[in-house]
Protein backbone atom coordinates (compact mmCIF):
# COMPACT_ATOMS: atom_id res chain seq x y z
CA UNK A 1 0.00 0.00 0.00
CA UNK A 2 1.13 3.41 -1.19
CA UNK A 3 1.78 6.05 1.41
CA UNK A 4 -1.28 8.58 1.27
CA UNK A 5 -0.10 12.34 1.30
CA UNK A 6 -2.43 15.10 0.91
CA UNK A 7 -1.80 18.06 -2.35
CA UNK A 8 0.53 20.22 -0.07
CA UNK A 9 1.07 17.95 2.79
CA UNK A 10 -0.48 20.15 5.37
CA UNK A 11 0.74 23.81 3.83
CA UNK A 12 0.56 26.67 6.24
CA UNK A 13 0.64 30.77 5.41
CA UNK A 14 -0.05 33.35 7.65
CA UNK A 15 -1.22 36.96 6.41
CA UNK A 16 -4.14 39.16 6.77
CA UNK A 17 -5.63 35.38 7.52
CA UNK A 18 -4.09 31.84 8.51
CA UNK A 19 -4.51 29.19 5.73
CA UNK A 20 -3.83 25.90 6.15
CA UNK A 21 -4.21 22.90 4.09
CA UNK A 22 -6.34 20.39 5.87
CA UNK A 23 -3.95 17.43 5.00
CA UNK A 24 -5.46 14.15 4.58
CA UNK A 25 -9.52 14.58 4.98
CA UNK A 26 -12.04 11.63 4.14
CA UNK A 27 -14.67 12.52 1.87
CA UNK A 28 -17.15 10.28 0.05
CA UNK A 29 -19.18 11.46 -2.36
CA UNK A 30 -22.64 10.08 -1.85
CA UNK A 31 -25.91 10.94 -5.10
CA UNK A 32 -29.07 9.06 -4.73
CA UNK A 33 -32.73 10.03 -3.38
CA UNK A 34 -31.88 12.69 -0.56
CA UNK A 35 -35.56 12.32 0.86
CA UNK A 36 -35.11 8.35 0.93
CA UNK A 37 -35.69 7.43 4.44
CA UNK A 38 -32.93 4.34 4.14
CA UNK A 39 -30.38 6.95 2.77
CA UNK A 40 -31.05 9.24 5.46
CA UNK A 41 -30.66 6.90 8.75
CA UNK A 42 -27.29 5.83 6.73
CA UNK A 43 -25.95 9.19 6.29
CA UNK A 44 -27.11 9.78 10.45
CA UNK A 45 -25.08 6.65 11.55
CA UNK A 46 -21.73 7.39 9.98
CA UNK A 47 -21.92 10.76 10.74
CA UNK A 48 -23.96 11.51 13.69
CA UNK A 49 -25.17 14.40 11.65
CA UNK A 50 -28.59 15.07 10.99
CA UNK A 51 -29.55 15.70 7.26
CA UNK A 52 -28.78 18.83 5.77
CA UNK A 53 -31.36 21.25 4.85
CA UNK A 54 -30.64 22.55 0.63
CA UNK A 55 -27.15 24.53 0.79
CA UNK A 56 -26.12 23.48 4.52
CA UNK A 57 -23.85 21.59 6.30
CA UNK A 58 -24.23 19.97 9.34
CA UNK A 59 -22.04 18.77 12.10
CA UNK A 60 -22.13 15.10 13.54
CA UNK A 61 -19.57 13.66 16.38
CA UNK A 62 -17.94 11.51 13.89
CA UNK A 63 -18.55 13.43 10.75
CA UNK A 64 -19.97 16.30 8.66
CA UNK A 65 -22.50 16.77 5.89
CA UNK A 66 -23.07 18.74 3.00
CA UNK A 67 -25.44 19.78 0.62
CA UNK A 68 -24.04 19.41 -2.75
CA UNK A 69 -27.03 19.36 -5.30
CA UNK A 70 -30.55 18.29 -5.28
CA UNK A 71 -29.18 14.42 -5.61
CA UNK A 72 -25.65 14.96 -4.13
CA UNK A 73 -24.31 14.76 -0.61
CA UNK A 74 -20.43 15.42 0.51
CA UNK A 75 -19.58 13.37 3.90
CA UNK A 76 -16.39 14.66 5.69
CA UNK A 77 -15.21 11.65 8.18
CA UNK A 78 -11.72 10.50 9.08
CA UNK A 79 -9.54 10.22 7.00
CA UNK A 80 -9.05 6.43 7.73
CA UNK A 81 -12.42 5.91 7.92
CA UNK A 82 -13.84 6.59 4.78
CA UNK A 83 -13.77 3.19 2.64
CA UNK A 84 -15.39 1.53 5.71
CA UNK A 85 -18.27 4.14 5.84
CA UNK A 86 -18.34 3.82 1.67
CA UNK A 87 -18.84 -0.19 2.44
CA UNK A 88 -21.35 0.76 4.84
CA UNK A 89 -23.87 3.18 2.79
CA UNK A 90 -23.45 0.74 -0.38
CA UNK A 91 -24.77 -2.00 2.05
CA UNK A 92 -27.30 0.22 3.47
CA UNK A 93 -28.39 1.22 -0.20
CA UNK A 94 -27.66 -2.18 -1.94
CA UNK A 95 -30.97 -2.38 -3.62
CA UNK A 96 -31.27 1.47 -4.23
CA UNK A 97 -30.57 3.44 -7.39
CA UNK A 98 -27.04 4.96 -5.36
CA UNK A 99 -23.70 5.89 -5.77
CA UNK A 100 -20.92 5.99 -3.05
CA UNK A 101 -17.77 6.49 -3.82
CA UNK A 102 -14.26 7.40 -1.46
CA UNK A 103 -13.03 10.70 -3.46
CA UNK A 104 -10.49 11.78 -0.70
CA UNK A 105 -7.78 11.58 -2.80
CA UNK A 106 -9.13 13.27 -5.75
CA UNK A 107 -10.03 16.58 -3.23
CA UNK A 108 -7.95 19.10 -1.57
CA UNK A 109 -9.16 20.96 1.71
CA UNK A 110 -8.32 24.15 3.17
CA UNK A 111 -9.20 26.05 6.13
CA UNK A 112 -9.12 29.87 6.46
CA UNK A 113 -9.08 31.26 9.76
CA UNK A 114 -9.38 34.86 10.90
CA UNK A 115 -11.60 37.80 11.06
CA UNK A 116 -10.84 38.55 7.67
CA UNK A 117 -11.79 35.37 6.08
CA UNK A 118 -14.76 36.79 4.44
CA UNK A 119 -13.05 38.95 2.66
CA UNK A 120 -10.61 36.96 1.43
CA UNK A 121 -13.08 34.46 -0.24
CA UNK A 122 -15.02 37.74 -1.33
CA UNK A 123 -12.39 38.55 -3.89
CA UNK A 124 -12.79 35.55 -5.46
CA UNK A 125 -16.55 34.19 -4.77
CA UNK A 126 -19.49 35.83 -6.91
CA UNK A 127 -21.31 35.36 -3.58
CA UNK A 128 -22.80 37.84 -0.78
CA UNK A 129 -20.50 37.19 2.42
CA UNK A 130 -21.61 39.40 4.45
CA UNK A 131 -22.81 38.21 8.24
CA UNK A 132 -26.69 39.18 7.30
CA UNK A 133 -26.30 36.72 4.21
CA UNK A 134 -23.74 33.80 5.51
CA UNK A 135 -23.05 31.95 8.85
CA UNK A 136 -22.10 29.04 10.34
CA UNK A 137 -23.35 26.27 8.53
CA UNK A 138 -24.11 27.94 4.94
CA UNK A 139 -22.77 26.26 2.39
CA UNK A 140 -22.04 27.52 -0.77
CA UNK A 141 -20.83 25.63 -4.34
CA UNK A 142 -19.74 28.64 -6.42
CA UNK A 143 -16.43 29.53 -8.23
CA UNK A 144 -13.30 31.06 -6.55
CA UNK A 145 -11.25 32.89 -9.21
CA UNK A 146 -11.77 30.38 -12.02
CA UNK A 147 -12.12 27.59 -9.98
CA UNK A 148 -14.83 25.29 -9.17
CA UNK A 149 -15.13 25.18 -4.81
CA UNK A 150 -17.29 24.83 -2.05
CA UNK A 151 -17.14 26.53 1.14
CA UNK A 152 -19.01 26.55 4.45
CA UNK A 153 -17.96 28.08 8.42
CA UNK A 154 -17.72 25.74 10.99
CA UNK A 155 -17.33 28.82 13.69
CA UNK A 156 -17.61 32.51 13.17
CA UNK A 157 -14.10 33.24 11.96
CA UNK A 158 -13.19 29.80 10.19
CA UNK A 159 -14.14 28.73 6.58
CA UNK A 160 -13.69 25.34 4.92
CA UNK A 161 -13.08 24.91 1.46
CA UNK A 162 -13.07 21.99 -1.06
CA UNK A 163 -12.01 21.91 -4.79
CA UNK A 164 -10.20 19.12 -6.95
CA UNK A 165 -7.07 18.07 -5.99
CA UNK A 166 -5.20 18.82 -9.22
CA UNK A 167 -6.03 22.42 -8.75
CA UNK A 168 -5.48 22.58 -5.09
CA UNK A 169 -1.70 24.24 -4.93
CA UNK A 170 -3.02 26.76 -7.62
CA UNK A 171 -5.97 27.36 -5.11
CA UNK A 172 -3.37 27.89 -2.45
CA UNK A 173 -1.65 30.29 -4.54
CA UNK A 174 -4.57 32.28 -5.00
CA UNK A 175 -5.85 32.44 -1.69
CA UNK A 176 -2.73 33.31 0.16
CA UNK A 177 -2.54 36.27 -2.33
CA UNK A 178 -5.76 37.09 -1.69
CA UNK A 179 -5.04 36.84 2.10
CA UNK A 180 -1.81 39.56 1.69
CA UNK A 181 -0.82 41.28 4.88
CA UNK A 182 -2.64 45.00 4.50
CA UNK A 183 -4.68 43.81 1.36
CA UNK A 184 -8.13 43.33 2.76
CA UNK A 185 -10.91 45.79 2.17
CA UNK A 186 -12.97 46.03 5.02
CA UNK A 187 -16.20 46.42 3.02
CA UNK A 188 -18.22 43.31 5.04
CA UNK B 1 -23.90 40.73 -16.24
CA UNK B 2 -27.33 38.60 -15.82
CA UNK B 3 -28.55 37.18 -12.35
CA UNK B 4 -30.40 34.08 -12.59
CA UNK B 5 -32.10 31.95 -9.92
CA UNK B 6 -31.14 28.67 -10.07
CA UNK B 7 -34.98 26.73 -9.80
CA UNK B 8 -33.11 23.69 -8.34
CA UNK B 9 -30.88 24.86 -5.30
CA UNK B 10 -32.48 28.37 -4.73
CA UNK B 11 -28.98 30.31 -5.34
CA UNK B 12 -29.74 34.01 -6.80
CA UNK B 13 -25.95 34.54 -8.21
CA UNK B 14 -24.52 36.19 -11.56
CA UNK B 15 -23.79 34.79 -14.81
CA UNK B 16 -20.42 33.35 -13.84
CA UNK B 17 -21.52 31.01 -12.09
CA UNK B 18 -23.77 29.38 -14.75
CA UNK B 19 -23.27 28.25 -18.07
CA UNK B 20 -25.40 29.24 -21.06
CA UNK B 21 -26.74 26.18 -23.02
CA UNK B 22 -28.65 27.61 -25.82
CA UNK B 23 -32.31 27.91 -26.88
CA UNK B 24 -34.45 26.37 -24.96
CA UNK B 25 -37.37 23.61 -25.81
CA UNK B 26 -36.11 22.41 -29.14
CA UNK B 27 -38.11 19.59 -30.73
CA UNK B 28 -35.48 16.67 -31.24
CA UNK B 29 -35.74 15.87 -35.11
CA UNK B 30 -33.24 12.16 -34.96
CA UNK B 31 -31.92 9.99 -37.89
CA UNK B 32 -35.05 8.74 -40.18
CA UNK B 33 -37.06 12.54 -39.99
CA UNK B 34 -37.25 14.50 -42.98
CA UNK B 35 -33.70 15.70 -44.11
CA UNK B 36 -35.12 19.59 -43.61
CA UNK B 37 -36.65 19.02 -40.14
CA UNK B 38 -33.63 17.60 -38.92
CA UNK B 39 -31.56 20.28 -40.63
CA UNK B 40 -33.29 22.70 -38.58
CA UNK B 41 -32.80 20.46 -35.21
CA UNK B 42 -29.08 20.71 -35.59
CA UNK B 43 -28.48 24.20 -36.76
CA UNK B 44 -32.07 26.39 -37.02
CA UNK B 45 -32.24 28.97 -33.91
CA UNK B 46 -34.32 31.64 -33.12
CA UNK B 47 -32.68 35.05 -32.79
CA UNK B 48 -35.13 37.42 -31.02
CA UNK B 49 -35.10 40.55 -30.69
CA UNK B 50 -37.23 40.37 -27.50
CA UNK B 51 -38.25 37.78 -25.90
CA UNK B 52 -36.07 34.56 -25.57
CA UNK B 53 -36.05 30.93 -24.08
CA UNK B 54 -32.55 29.63 -22.73
CA UNK B 55 -31.00 26.51 -21.16
CA UNK B 56 -28.59 27.38 -18.60
CA UNK B 57 -26.81 25.11 -16.58
CA UNK B 58 -25.67 26.01 -12.59
CA UNK B 59 -22.08 24.84 -13.79
CA UNK B 60 -20.16 26.04 -10.65
CA UNK B 61 -22.69 25.28 -8.55
CA UNK B 62 -25.06 22.54 -7.92
CA UNK B 63 -24.62 21.17 -11.60
CA UNK B 64 -28.11 21.36 -12.60
CA UNK B 65 -30.00 22.43 -16.05
CA UNK B 66 -32.66 24.81 -16.31
CA UNK B 67 -34.75 27.11 -18.37
CA UNK B 68 -34.72 31.15 -18.07
CA UNK B 69 -36.82 33.84 -20.20
CA UNK B 70 -35.14 36.43 -20.40
CA UNK B 71 -35.69 39.49 -23.03
CA UNK B 72 -32.55 39.73 -24.92
CA UNK B 73 -32.44 43.94 -26.07
CA UNK B 74 -33.11 44.87 -22.45
CA UNK B 75 -31.67 41.73 -20.59
CA UNK B 76 -34.44 41.17 -17.97
CA UNK B 77 -34.85 38.31 -16.53
CA UNK B 78 -39.33 37.12 -16.52
CA UNK B 79 -38.23 34.48 -14.26
CA UNK B 80 -36.78 30.34 -14.37
CA UNK B 81 -37.93 27.42 -14.21
CA UNK B 82 -37.57 23.49 -14.29
CA UNK B 83 -35.89 21.79 -17.42
CA UNK B 84 -38.76 19.59 -17.58
CA UNK B 85 -40.99 20.78 -19.07
CA UNK B 86 -41.62 21.36 -23.14
CA UNK B 87 -43.48 24.95 -22.94
CA UNK B 88 -42.75 27.63 -20.59
CA UNK B 89 -45.31 26.99 -17.39
CA UNK B 90 -48.12 29.29 -17.05
CA UNK B 91 -46.44 31.94 -14.42
CA UNK B 92 -43.81 32.36 -16.33
CA UNK B 93 -45.93 33.32 -19.26
CA UNK B 94 -47.86 36.02 -17.23
CA UNK B 95 -44.79 37.14 -16.01
CA UNK B 96 -43.67 38.26 -19.44
CA UNK B 97 -46.92 39.13 -20.65
CA UNK B 98 -47.68 41.36 -17.63
CA UNK B 99 -43.74 42.62 -18.59
CA UNK B 100 -44.64 42.57 -22.15
CA UNK B 101 -48.50 43.51 -23.22
CA UNK B 102 -47.86 42.93 -27.08
CA UNK B 103 -45.76 40.07 -26.65
CA UNK B 104 -47.44 37.25 -29.30
CA UNK B 105 -46.77 34.43 -26.89
CA UNK B 106 -44.75 31.18 -27.24
CA UNK B 107 -44.58 29.38 -30.34
ZN1 LIG C 1 -28.26 25.46 -8.60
Amino acid sequence: MSEAISVLGGARFTGAIEITEAGLQGMISLRGDLADAALRAAVTSATGADMPDVRRITFGDTGQVAWMSPDELLLLVDYARADAVVADLSAALANKHHMAANVSDARAMFRLHGTGAREVLAKGAPVDLSPQAFGIGDLRRTRIGQLAAAFWMTDAETFEVVCFRSVGEFLFDWLCVAAEEGSLPEFL
Amino acid sequence: MLKLKCPACGVEAEETEFAAGGEAHLKRFGPGSDDRDFTDYLFGRKNPRGVHFERWRHAFGCGKWFHAARCTATLEVFGTYSARTTEPPADIVAAIKARRPGWEGFK
